[in-house]
C-alpha cells in the first residue's frame, strides 16, 4: 500500500508541511525533510520551484524565486532525493506547476518518482478533466497517487467527480484565496467544512492554505483528516534559518 | 483543416484551460455563456454601436500609395491606429465589459506591459462606470509613465507588479491571483489571444471585426474580398488573429505573422516565440513559450514593450505548427527603420509593435500585382521618447 493511504488509516489528525525545495539554501532539501520527520511531522510536501507560480501568495512566489536563484533544477531536486528513502520513512508529496513536468516528460518524472521513492504529486494547474484523460494510466502506473484541489466555490457535482478520480486525499483550500492568506476562519470555513463533512466523499480531505499556528490547525481538523501548512513555515525559514524545525513543528501540536 | 477552437478549447495541439482549481468556476461560467452572450443580436446592436460612435469604426482601410511604390507593390494599411486610445485593444475591452456587465461583475481587473491594453481597459470602465484595477510590472510602470498617467486619469488604479522579472507575465499572474482572491464580483479582462479557454477565441472575436471590416472595404476598393496577403505583428498576439480572423479558411490569403527579434533571434535579447519558443503552458494554455530547459519560463527582449510577451496565443502556434502561416522575425532596427520610413513616406507615425509589421518587407518580396493588407495596430505616440533617442532626432 502507497505509504500516502497506509498514514490517512492511521487514528489521527495529520500535519503536513510544505517547503520549497532548494531554500532557504541549495541543499537544504534533506536536512529540512530529516527534521521535519524527526520532529513528527506526518507528510511533506517538497515545492519544485517553478517561474510563475500563479496559485501562490508572495511567500512561496519569493521562495521560489530565490530557489531558481540558487540553482534548484528538477534534475537537481531529484539527486539530492535520490537516497531519502535510506531514513525518511514518511509520505513524500511532490508539488509543482505542471509545465517543469511537462518539459521533463511526464511519463520520466513519473519513473523517477517511483525510483526515489515519491509518493504522490500536487500539481495544481492540472485540471482533473485532463489528468483523467491523458495522465491517469501513466501515474498509476508508477504508482503515484495524485492529490486534487477543491474550494468552497467547487460545486457538490464536481466535488463528486473529484472524489471518484482521486486515490489517496482531496486538498480541501480553505478559501477563495492564494496561499499564505492570512484573513483567518471564519462562518463562510465552517459552513464549508460542514457542507464537505456531509457528503460521506470516498477520499479524505486534508484542509490547505491559512493554516498557520495551533488554533487555525484545529479548526482546519474538526472535520478533516489533517491539514497543511506551507507559507507559515517558509517564513519561519527565512526568520530563524533551518536549525529550529523542531520548534515550529512542536508550536503547532 | 479547422482554424477555430474546438469544443474543449484547442487549436490543434494548443490552448486548453490549465487552471487551478480555484479559477475553475470563474472561467467555467465565462466558457459555459460566452458564445450565447456575444452572440444575442441586443449584445451585437450594442457592440456595434459603441465601435460606431464610441471608437470611430469602422477604421479606414488606406491605400499607401508612396509606400506601394516603394516595395513595388499594392499596399493597404488598416487603419487601427486611428481608433479611440490609439490601438486595436478598444475593440476587445468594448466586448468584454459588456460580456462583464451581462454576467453581473461590477469590478474589473486587468494585466498591462506597454499600458495599452491597461488604456483600453481603464477607459471602457469610465464609460460604464466600473471599478478598475491594472496590474503593470514594477519595471513597465517606470518605462511606461504616461500610459500609467492616462490610466490614473481615467479612474483606474495602477498596481504594481513586483514579483519575479517584474514585467508584463508577472503583471499577468498578478492579475490571475486577483482573480483567485475575488471569484465572485470580479471580471478579468484579458487582453490578448492568450489565457485559459475561452479567452483566447472571445478576444479573437472581439477583433474579428479589424478582418470583417477588411473585407468590405476591399471590395470598395479593389473589386475582391480577399488580399493576397494579410501581415500582423505578433506579441500575444490579438491584432493578428482579429485581422487574419476572415480570412484563416480561405486559402489563397497568405496570412504572415511578424514577431519581434529583438537585437536578434540568437541574440539572448529577443521575443521571437516561434523560432525560441517549445510547446508549454504559461498562463492557464498550452502553447509556444520562451522556456529554460527545465520548464522555467524566460524573460523575453523587445525595443516594443507591447512585443515581449514570452509566449504567443494557441491560435498561432497552431497556424506555426501547420504552417498556415508564415512567420518573420524582425530586429529592434529594422522595425524603427520601418516605423521612420512609413512617418516620412505616408505621414503615420506607427507604434513600434506595427513597425514591426511594416518591416516585412525585408524578408518578404511581393508581386507588383499583390494586394497585402498590413495591420497598423497602433499609433506611435507613446513610443516618440523611443524613436527621438533611437535616431538622435
Amino acid at each position: 500500500m502507497n505509504r500516502i493511504n497506509q498514514k490517512l488509516n492511521e487514528d489521527k489528525k495529520l500535519l503536513s508541511i510544505y517547503f520549497t525545495a532548494g531554500y532557504p539554501a541549495l541543499n537544504d532539501t534533506k536536512k529540512i525533510i530529516q527534521d521535519l520527520e524527526n520532529s513528527g511531522v506526518d507528510m511533506i510536501e517538497i515545492g519544485l520551484p517553478f517561474s510563475d507560480p500563479l496559485a501562490d501568495g508572495p511567500t512561496i512566489q519569493e521562495s521560489s524565486t530565490a530557489a531558481l536563484k540558487n540553482g534548484m533544477t528538477t534534475n537537481i531536486l531529484f539527486e539530492q532525493l535520490a537516497d531519502i528513502r535510506t531514513t525518511v520513512n514518511i509520505p513524500l508529496i511532490i508539488m509543482g506547476y505542471f509545465n517543469p513536468m511537462l518539459q521533463y516528460g511526464v511519463e520520466a518524472f513519473c519513473a523517477k518518482c517511483q525510483e526515489i521513492g515519491i509518493d504522490g504529486l500536487i500539481i495544481p494547474d492540472l485540471p482533473v478533466a485532463e489528468y483523467h484523460e491523458h495522465y491517469q494510466a501513466t501515474f498509476e502506473k508508477y504508482g503515484l497517487i495524485n492529490v486534487f484541489l477543491i474550494t468552497p466555490q467547487t460545486s457538490d457535482e464536481r466535488i463528486r467527480f473529484i472524489d471518484s478520480v482521486s486515490n489517496g486525499f482531496i486538498y480541501m483550500v480553505s478559501s477563495a484565496s492564494v496561499t499564505g492568506s492570512t484573513s483567518g476562519f471564519g462562518n463562510t470555513q465552517e459552513t464549508y467544512f460542514d457542507r464537505i463533512a456531509t457528503m460521506n466523499l470516498k477520499a479524505p480531505q486534508v484542509v490547505g492554505f491559512g493554516i498557520r499556528d495551533t488554533e487555525t490547525f484545529m479548526q482546519a481538523t474538526k472535520t478533516g483528516k489533517g491539514a497543511i501548512i506551507g507559507s507559515a513555515f517558509i517564513k519561519h525559514l527565512t526568520n530563524e534559518g533551518v536549525d529550529t524545525i523542531d520548534s515550529f513543528v512542536k508550536k503547532i501540536r | 483543416m479547422s482554424y477555430q477552437v474546438d469544443e474543449k478549447g484547442y487549436y490543434g495541439d494548443f490552448g486548453g484551460a490549465y487552471i487551478p482549481e480555484m479559477l475553475y468556476p470563474n472561467v467555467e461560467e465565462l466558457r459555459t455563456t460566452y458564445l450565447d452572450i456575444i452572440n444575442e443580436p441586443s449584445f451585437k446592436e450594442e457592440f456595434h454601436q459603441l465601435l460606431k460612435d464610441y471608437v470611430g469604426r469602422p477604421s479606414p482601410l488606406y491605400y499607401a500609395n508612396r509606400l506601394s511604390e516603394k516595395h513595388n507593390t499594392k499596399v493597404y494599411l488598416k487603419r487601427e491606429d486611428l481608433n479611440h486610445t490609439g490601438a486595436h485593444k478598444v475593440n476587445n475591452t468594448i466586448g468584454q465589459i459588456l460580456v462583464a456587465k451581462k454576467l453581473g461583475k461590477n469590478r474589473i481587473i486587468a494585466e498591462t506591459g506597454a499600458g495599452q491594453h491597461g488604456v483600453a481597459t481603464a477607459t471602457v470602465c469610465a464609460l460604464m462606470g466600473i471599478e478598475c484595477i491594472v496590474y503593470m510590472g514594477e519595471i513597465d510602470i517606470k518605462r511606461q509613465a504616461p500610459n500609467v498617467a492616462r490610466m490614473k486619469m481615467l479612474g483606474a488604479e495602477v498596481r504594481p507588479a513586483k514579483s519575479g522579472s517584474k514585467t508584463l507575465k508577472d503583471a499577468t499572474n498578478e492579475a490571475i491571483r486577483d482573480w483567485i482572491n475575488n471569484p465572485v464580483d470580479t471580471h478579468y479582462i484579458i487582453g490578448s489571444a492568450i489565457g485559459p479557454h475561452p479567452y483566447p477565441d472571445m478576444v479573437t472575436r472581439f477583433q474579428s471585426i479589424i478582418s470583417e471590416e477588411i473585407k468590405w472595404q476591399l471590395k470598395e476598393k479593389e473589386g475582391r474580398e480577399n488580399p493576397d496577403y494579410v501581415v500582423a505583428c505578433i506579441g500575444g498576439g490579438s491584432n493578428a488573429a482579429g485581422t487574419y480572423y476572415h480570412f484563416l479558411d480561405q486559402p489563397d490569403v497568405g496570412i504572415i505573422a511578424v514577431e519581434a527579434a529583438g537585437k536578434g533571434v540568437n541574440s539572448g535579447e529577443s521575443a521571437a516565440t516561434s523560432q525560441l519558443g517549445k510547446e508549454g503552458i504559461i498562463h492557464g494554455c498550452k502553447t509556444l513559450l520562451m522556456q529554460t530547459t527545465d520548464g522555467q519560463i524566460t524573460e523575453p527582449y523587445s525595443i516594443s514593450a507591447g512585443l515581449d510577451y514570452p509566449g504567443v496565443g494557441p491560435l498561432h502556434s497552431h497556424l506555426y505548427k501547420t504552417a498556415r502561416g508564415e512567420f518573420f522575425s524582425v530586429t529592434d532596427n529594422d522595425a524603427m527603420t520601418a516605423g521612420l520610413e512609413l512617418s516620412q513616406l505616408e505621414g503615420i507615425i506607427p507604434a513600434i509593435e506595427s513597425s514591426h509589421a511594416l518591416a516585412v518587407f525585408n524578408d518578404k518580396k511581393f508581386k507588383p500585382e499583390d494586394v497585402v493588407v498590413i495591420s497598423l495596430s497602433g499609433r506611435g505616440d507613446k513610443d516618440l521618447d523611443t524613436y527621438i533617442d533611437y535616431f538622435k532626432l
